[in-house]
């Protein structure tokens, strides 16, 4: 009997957690710029979907490769065919923890993201730097970071190689608000 | 104390072990289904003498040489066709991602060609199912030889070809893609005793690639009314895709020697069978001139 009563008052409180509140972007967008001795790159994704839980510091996002824009035409198409395989694995996803941040005291915080980012089919663990800002009802999330191409197995033909850096500046910007 | 603490345990277990799950099951299920337009069917806009559903994209130049040699039957003497080569010259234009304008000189009977294609239909699955990629192209052409002082019959009427083309595309994986190509041309000017004006032929090609980078090509025009007495082929074509940047390298061999529609669906004269077969290559060069916006 006890132990029933105890399951119970359990299962009512992880409920309680669960309904925590959760944000979801209102702007997302994630840019990256690889800095190569031809030609710097740079690429602009403003379809990204994310959810941000304040209570229990989960967030996850996931980033459409086919929508990332290009300067070049045949750069998107090389990018989409050749590197990131877009129609085999179509989409990249984060799915972590932000660390250090408190709701409860509001103002711009630094956090770190740690968890598990999948691009190309391929999941490695991160631990990154960013700022929150909890700015009325809204959160301000910023953070930039380096990936390295051969950690998710993105192989550049050797014809190629001088347009392409080994590791890309990744910035990510997101505006939530409240689900 | 001890069932506080199996509470605290019990209550926090979903948060530690499902909430992340759920929270990437919820934003899939928070998304809207989004059309996913299958691209990249060809590599270019040539398959190997003839057109792909392919178009430049918007603000997209593209050089395009083609050399055709002549036929390796030649033997040594000709050294297997090198000795002879027809060359096109050609640029296009992509005034959008799915409209593109292009014009052309090729040295096979001094031929200069014009024309435009328009993306009708773009293969995509996910919201919106569309089996296939399907391409307008229209041409107009004038053959400036032989001059018209050796030849009174040639005004510039005369001259004229005309040819309209649709190209329906499938990407059926990353690697295979098939194109059935209906095609209809019509001359100003032919032999009436061996030839017709119009002409309608049904093309077949595909692509199979062998590496991110190769790809094998072929294709074959099959004219469906031939003049009882027409001493031509119709062009069948094999190639090699190989891709480096901006530049596409097509080595192939075919048939037909001309580079035009008008010269490789009704003037072909090499039966591919008895060695009457064409090296050549088609480069291009693609350059972004006008910003995307």
């Amino acid at each position: 009997m006890k132990l029933i009563c105890t399951l119970i008052a359990a299962l009512l409180l992880s409920a309680n957690i669960c309904v925590a509140q959760k944000y979801s972007a209102e702007k997302a967008f994630i840019s990256f710029f690889s800095d190569a001795s031809i030609e710097d790159i740079t690429a602009e994704n403003t379809k990204v979907s994310t959810i941000f839980n304040s209570a229990t510091g989960d967030i996850v996002y996931s980033v459409p490769i086919k929508d990332f824009k290009f300067a070049k035409a045949l750069m998107e198409e090389h990018f989409n065919e050749k590197y990131m395989e877009s129609e085999k694995f179509p989409k990249a996803t984060f799915q972590g923890k932000l660390v250090g941040f408190d709701m409860a005291k509001g103002g711009s915080q630094e956090v770190r993201a740690q968890g598990k980012l999948t691009v190309h089919g391929v999941t490695r663990d991160i631990d990154v730097p960013g700022t929150i800002e909890v700015s009325g009802k809204k959160l301000i999330m910023k953070s930039k970071f380096m990936v390295k191409v051969a950690d998710y197995e993105i192989t550049i033909p050797q014809l190629l190689f001088q347009n392409i850096a080994e590791q890309v500046e990744v910035t990510v910007d997101f505006v939530y608000k409240p689900m | 104390m001890k069932p506080l603490a199996l509470v605290f345990f019990v209550a926090l277990l979903p948060s530690i072990l499902f909430a992340q799950d759920d929270l990437l099951k919820e934003l899939e299920e928070n998304q809207k289904p989004e059309v996913e337009y299958i691209e990249q069917t060809f590599k270019g806009t040539r398959l190997v003498n003839g057109q792909t559903v392919e178009t430049k994209g918007q603000g997209e130049l593209e050089f395009i040489f083609a050399h055709r040699f002549g036929p390796v039957n030649g033997g040594l003497y000709e050294l297997f066709g090198l000795d002879q080569a027809f060359v096109r010259l050609g640029l296009e234009y992509g005034i959008t991602d799915r409209l593109g304008v292009g014009f052309g000189r090729n040295s096979y009977d001094k031929t200069m060609d014009t024309y435009a294609r328009y993306k009708l239909l773009r293969q995509s699955r996910g919201a919106r199912v569309m089996p296939v990629t399907v391409t307008v192209f229209a041409q107009a052409a004038a053959k400036l030889s032989p001059k018209k002082e050796d030849d009174p019959n040639m005004n510039p009427t005369n001259r004229m070809s005309y040819t309209a083309q649709a190209l329906i595309a499938r990407k059926f994986n990353q690697n295979l893609s098939l194109m059935l190509m209906p095609t209809f041309n019509h001359r100003n000017l032919v032999d009436q005793t061996i030839d017709y004006n119009d002409t309608y032929a049904v093309g077949v090609g595909g692509r199979l690639k062998v590496s991110r980078s190769i790809a094998l090509t072929t294709e074959y025009y099959y004219r469906l009314n031939e003049h009882p007495d027409n001493p031509t082929y119709n062009p069948l074509g094999f190639g090699i895709d190989i891709e480096t940047g901006g530049h596409v390298f097509q080595l192939v061999m075919t048939n037909s020697r001309g580079l035009t529609e008008r010269a490789y669906l009704t003037e072909t004269v090499g039966n591919f069978f008895e060695g009457d077969i064409s090296l050549g290559f088609n480069i291009t060069r693609t350059f972004q001139v006008v910003k995307r916006k």
